[in-house]
């Protein structure tokens, strides 16, 4: 199961059953979405902290379009792999393929600036920012007013700034926070704050969205917000989402097709039923009900 | 009216005007603490090297010019043209640019991440080394700066209080032009903080690095461009107080101003920078004027020391810094 091409015949094998036809250009999911072609690799990855294998020669793909889930108990190596994507580690061994081409080692910044937009575990917002000032934020790099244009407040400066403030303001909508516009998100609760990043990273409107852990922490009724929310996301801009969740019935419910990772390697790809029967997976991770 | 109050009245206005000057030394240091948490002990030697560079500059000095003097054995010390005050003040922002630049490059951009009492060790070397550069390119004797600012005593204020009161207050012109200055100086930085790209940005990196790198922001560039402010606030300073009282090695000591100044506003407020500045301004003035008398004067070279002691005790994180909240 760990050789990405198996995987991806076993895949292409179950969507074949389920009625859709699955090619290099990509398919239709039953409810109608689209998933395209593969817009990220990641070929034999391999991360080592000093004498800590938290990687270990993991490959998958990632499509355009689709939800794709990283599961795994804690400690196998799942943000670690998120923290690879968005250039937060470098990996020892490997290659990340982006768009078609191997991408060469890069600052998290540069990162970003790809369309890359991401959520951290613990939440790294600005606190003493408003929640609007934070969305704002994620609209830095869609601008490119001259640093004295800026200083001045001339016009492209200015016409940014109003084009750019409408866009957030939309996020903002779109993800019901209207109320807390003007609230620094010091003064949040949890769950609240986990959806103004949400909102970052969404006002960047980025190609491939990394999510780690978007429902740690929450009630029931926050979950499904944010469950919600992913599938709007995902549904209304199509964003391709790369999700970390540790909710085994969230994920099985929000993923087109499951990464699961154990001890820093792959033991599972594939769609949520395929992942759930696999006796790996269910070994290493689901487990049988202890009584 | 008793002449007292009246004398007070003038005292205070001197220490209002006093107080902004001190509020834009203790402003170059908010705006690199608030940015990249370190303090930074240097912002007085730039003011006096930012005066330094001017006044060369003005006058067409060579800088390095004894060093080359003395290795080649020639005998130069003027390239023979004077530069406009405008266009000097300009040159000199470059070099301030510059330097920020330098100091990002070679010393910061090395020590990401460190305690913070490393960083404020290396800003100590940092002005040692600065104070050096500038003796070496401009030497060291006081210059005098003029930038064209108005000085001497304001006429209309002086012959308005004098109809008033039937005393004339004495009011100098630098300090109204000073205090204008700075208002549109920190003005213009507030709202370039809260309404720019870059502004925000800035604000973003004070906050989380990590998260600031996630939404795209290099932070290297957004340090280039703090120091870069915090390097034109120390020109502005060193312009107003050149002017006050020459340039000279003095001028870098005025930083230590900045430190009560700091403890009353907060480390991390602009306002409070400002607020600050005017409560030590008036406070020394009003001390000296009703207590010095009694206790042989020089009253003002304790007075704000004392002030921030006090401040410390009773509230450490100052007027208008951020609340220190420890959870637990």
């Amino acid at each position: 199961m760990s050789d990405p091409a198996a995987s991806r015949e076993v895949l292409d094998a179950a969507i074949h059953e389920s009625g859709h036809t699955a090619d290099a250009e990509g398919h239709v999911t039953a409810d109608g979405r689209k998933i395209g072609a593969v817009v990220m690799e990641m070929k034999n990855i391999t991360l080592r902290f000093g004498g800590v294998e938290a990687i270990k020669d993991i490959s998958f793909d990632i499509r355009e379009g689709e939800i794709r889930a990283i599961i795994g108990p804690n400690g196998a190596g799942k943000s670690s792999m998120l923290n690879v994507i968005s250039g937060f580690y470098h990996p020892q061994e490997g290659e990340v393929w982006y768009r078609g081409e191997r991408r060469p080692p890069m600052k998290p910044f540069q990162i970003a600036r790809q369309g890359i937009a991401r959520t951290f575990q613990n939440i790294a917002l600005f606190e003493g920012m408003s929640v609007l000032d934070n969305v704002m934020t994620g609209r830095l790099n869609q601008m490119n007013a001259s640093i004295l244009d800026q200083a001045f407040w001339w016009g492209k400066a200015q016409r940014e700034e109003v084009a750019n403030r409408q866009k957030a303001e939309e996020v903002i909508d779109f993800l019901e926070i209207q109320n807390i516009r003007k609230t620094p998100v010091g003064r949040l609760p949890y769950g609240l704050k986990k959806r103004v990043e949400l909102a970052r990273a969404l006002a960047a409107e980025p190609r491939i969205l990394l999510l780690d852990e978007p429902m740690a922490g929450m009630n029931v009724e926050e979950k499904e917000d944010m469950s919600r929310f992913v599938l709007d996301v995902n549904d209304e801009f199509g964003t391709t989402i790369v999700l970390i969740e540790h909710d085994m019935g969230v994920v099985m419910d929000l993923s087109d097709r499951v990464v699961v990772m154990d001890y820093g390697k792959k033991i599972g790809d594939g769609t949520p039923d395929e992942v759930r029967t696999n006796q790996e997976v269910i070994d290493a991770y689901l487990g049988v009900a202890h009584d | 009216m008793p002449e007292q109050l009246i004398f007070a009245m003038e005292v205070t206005l001197n220490g209002l005007l006093n107080g902004v000057m001190y509020a834009l030394v203790a402003l170059g240091f908010v705006l690199i603490f608030k940015a990249s948490g370190i303090f930074n002990y240097a912002q007085g030697v730039m003011a006096l090297f930012a005066a330094m560079t001017l006044v060369g500059i003005q006058q067409g000095r060579v800088p390095f010019g004894h060093l080359i003097n003395e290795i080649f054995g020639t005998d130069i010390h003027y390239f023979g043209w004077e530069v406009p005050a405008l266009a000097a003040i300009l040159l000199t922002v470059v070099v301030m640019i510059g330097f920020a630049w330098l100091v990002q490059k070679f010393v910061f951009r090395h020590l990401v991440g460190q305690e913070p009492i490393i960083l404020f060790m290396a800003t100590i070397g940092l002005a040692y080394f600065l104070e050096g550069v500038s003796d070496l390119m401009w030497g060291s004797e006081i210059r005098n700066l003029d930038v064209g600012l108005p000085q001497g005593i304001n006429d209309a204020i002086d012959l308005a209080t004098f109809e008033i009161f039937g005393y004339g207050f004495f009011i100098d012109n630098l300090d109204i032009a000073a205090a204008v200055i700075a208002t549109v100086l920190v003005g213009g930085l507030i709202a370039f903080a809260q309404y720019t790209k870059q502004g925000r940005a800035m604000r973003a990196v004070a906050d989380d690095h990590q998260a600031a790198l996630s939404v795209g922001i290099k932070l290297n560039y957004v340090w280039v461009l703090v120091w870069s402010l915090a390097g034109i606030v120390a020109l502005v300073a060193g312009i107003m107080w050149g002017a006050k009282s020459g340039v000279q090695f003095s001028l870098s000591l005025i930083a230590l101003k900045a430190l009560p100044v700091l403890m009353l506003g907060g480390f991390t407020s602009i306002p409070g920078a400002i607020v600050g500045g005017l409560i030590i301004g008036v406070g020394e003035a009003l001390f000296e004027f009703a207590v010095g008398p009694m206790i042989g004067g020089a009253t003002e070279n304790w007075f704000a020391y004392v002030l921030a002691l006090v401040f410390l005790v009773f509230r450490p994180q100052g007027l208008f810094g951020e609340k220190i909240i420890e959870r637990v």
